[in-house]
């Protein structure tokens, strides 16, 4: 098959990418490994910021897919992309049928390949009844089935709080949320490094509470009197505690989970004081989520590794194009954001790739339109992940102009050497 | 459990029947194998090779392959991605392996 372009990933981004290309008339392939597209859309379902209305993610997930099968879009579900020439040759492979698999050819391809979570090693977490808190939410929000009677989450983050109310909400006993272990895997999470961050996203924090604490959160001195009175019992948020001076030593169980030990902490992570076991049938994990970033190292695309993305993302440009010609990324593999600014960027890298194959009858004012509109989906973002995304997102489009000076000075000292 | 969310749509309520290591179950069409045996009350999906110690599903979105199960014609499977075929057969390991045959034929392990 010859198409013009392969998107990889039905996501937000990746369908939002093809519904502009399939429109302005362009052969679009999404490639995606989930039985339904949508991606991580599907199981959202939170309350967007002050106001009461529900963000019904699967909503959404169904327009969009609604919109690209409008627009001729070909939408490949439970299909996996496993490696891709230069050229483009993209290979994929059937997840349920054990056939050959198949090879679609495409002038451009766009890497909308979304995240994974950083695993986070605490003693016993293989046991069946750990799952990451995506699991815990796709099950949920999904496919209606409640991860546990009794749930004990690990990791404090937006994601985590917002999963927590979804089990709740289904009818989940959620004990408490505590904090990830103090280790290498958790960059050493404590609880004073943790208020820096929570005051970083107290104007997104979706509790009252949390927003008026913010003010005492601002100066150090602040911070450490607040970490340091943090209630024991926790704080309590939608009636699920949050426990901000304890955290998980082990997950225990002989065939499945049964219990968890937890202890206080310092303000600095330490165990402190007396142990204590708790009755649990399921442990969420959350440590955070990681750009999915494989297919792009793959096709030799130079990375960069930046906080405020949550991690090591492809360089690209402002039109979301990598240091590999014709490839385009779009969604959380550029940096971890919400789904809003996912779709925003999604329709930005489908009028890029309509611009670079002369798809259409895109003007200049259509690009610089998606470029803003990515601007503002981040502004209105009631979800931010980190504090310091529109800082990185600027860094990295320095470092794309250095780079590009850097080749330009290379050419005219003769240098044949590529980007790539 | 399989739950009616209170805010979300049904799902199908079409039952499909599936076994897993032999035993029966039923699931909600639509859904994946490591969810309807997660409703099923069924958790753990195989045992690691080295230690046999219990495993299950843990990233729910085929990453981490901790749910792989194996399907007399197909294969290897990602429990948490594929979804239920009805009348399907579904197992924790290849029914018939190298070490099985060991075990059977050889009669010397330990």
């Amino acid at each position: 098959m010859k198409v013009d372009v392969v998107v990889v990933g039905g996501g937000p981004a990746g369908l939002s990418a093809a519904i502009e290309i399939g429109s302005r008339g362009g052969h679009v392939v999404v490639v995606d490994d989930h039985p339904t597209p949508g991606g991580k859309l599907l199981g959202q379902l939170h309350q967007e910021g002050n106001h009461s209305n529900w963000w019904k993610g699967f909503e959404l997930a169904q327009e969009l897919k609604q919109k690209a099968l409008a627009a001729n879009v070909c939408i490949l579900s439970e299909k996996q992309v496993w490696g891709m020439e230069p050229g483009w040759k993209v290979h994929i492979s059937d997840l349920v049928q054990n056939d050959t698999g198949m090879e679609i050819q495409a002038d451009c391809v766009l890497l909308a390949t979304g995240a994974v979570e950083k695993p986070m090693p605490i003693p016993g977490w293989t046991l069946p009844g750990v799952l990451a808190i995506g699991a815990a939410q796709v099950m949920t929000n999904v496919y209606q089935v409640l991860p546990g009677k009794k749930v004990i989450v690990a990791g404090i983050d937006i994601l985590s709080l917002s999963i927590a109310r979804s089990m709740k909400l289904a009818g989940a006993d959620v004990e408490g949320i505590y904090m990830l272990p103090h280790s290498p895997f958790s960059n050493y999470a404590s609880p004073l490094l943790h208020l820096e961050t929570l005051n970083e996203m107290t104007d997104f924090a979706p509790s009252k509470m949390i927003r008026l604490t913010g003010k005492l959160l601002k100066s150090k001195t602040g911070r450490k009197l607040a970490a340091q009175f943090y209630p024991p019992m926790g704080i309590k948020m939608w009636g699920i505690p949050i426990h901000l001076r304890r955290t998980i030593l082990s997950i225990n169980g002989t065939h499945e989970v049964e219990s968890v030990t937890i202890t206080k902490i310092d303000v600095n992570g330490n165990p402190i004081g007396e142990q204590k076991v708790i009755q649990a049938d399921t442990v969420c994990i959350s440590g955070g989520l990681s750009p999915l970033y494989e297919l792009a190292a793959m096709a030799g695309c130079k990375f960069v590794t930046l906080e405020g993305l949550s991690g090591t993302v492809p360089l690209h440009n402002k039109e979301l194009e990598t240091t590999v010609p014709n490839l385009f990324v779009a969604g959380n593999i550029t940096g971890i954001e919400g789904a809003k600014v996912a779709m925003a960027q999604g329709a930005l890298a489908g009028k890029s790739i309509c611009n670079k194959l002369r798809i259409g009858n895109l003007k200049i004012a259509d690009m610089e339109e998606a470029l803003s509109f990515v601007e503002h989906s981040r502004k209105l973002s009631d979800i931010q992940f980190h504090p310091k995304v529109s800082e990185a997102r600027e860094h990295l489009d320095d470092l794309w102009k250095t780079l590009i000076k850097d080749v330009s000075r290379e050419d005219k000292n003769g240098s044949n050497q590529k980007l790539y | 459990m399989r739950i009616q969310h209170p805010i979300l749509p049904s799902r199908s309520t079409k039952t499909i029947s599936f076994s897993f290591n032999h035993k029966m179950y039923q699931a909600r069409e639509g859904e994946t194998i490591a969810i309807a045996l997660w409703a099923n009350g069924v958790k753990t999906l195989r045992n690691s090779e080295k230690n046999h110690e219990p495993r299950g599903m843990y990233c729910g979105i085929g990453q981490c392959y901790e749910c792989r199960i194996y399907h007399p014609k197909i294969g290897l499977l990602k429990a948490c991605t594929t979804r239920v075929t009805d009348g399907d057969h579904y197992f924790s390991k290849e029914s018939f392996n190298e070490m099985d045959l060991a075990r059977k034929g050889g009669g010397n392990e330990g």
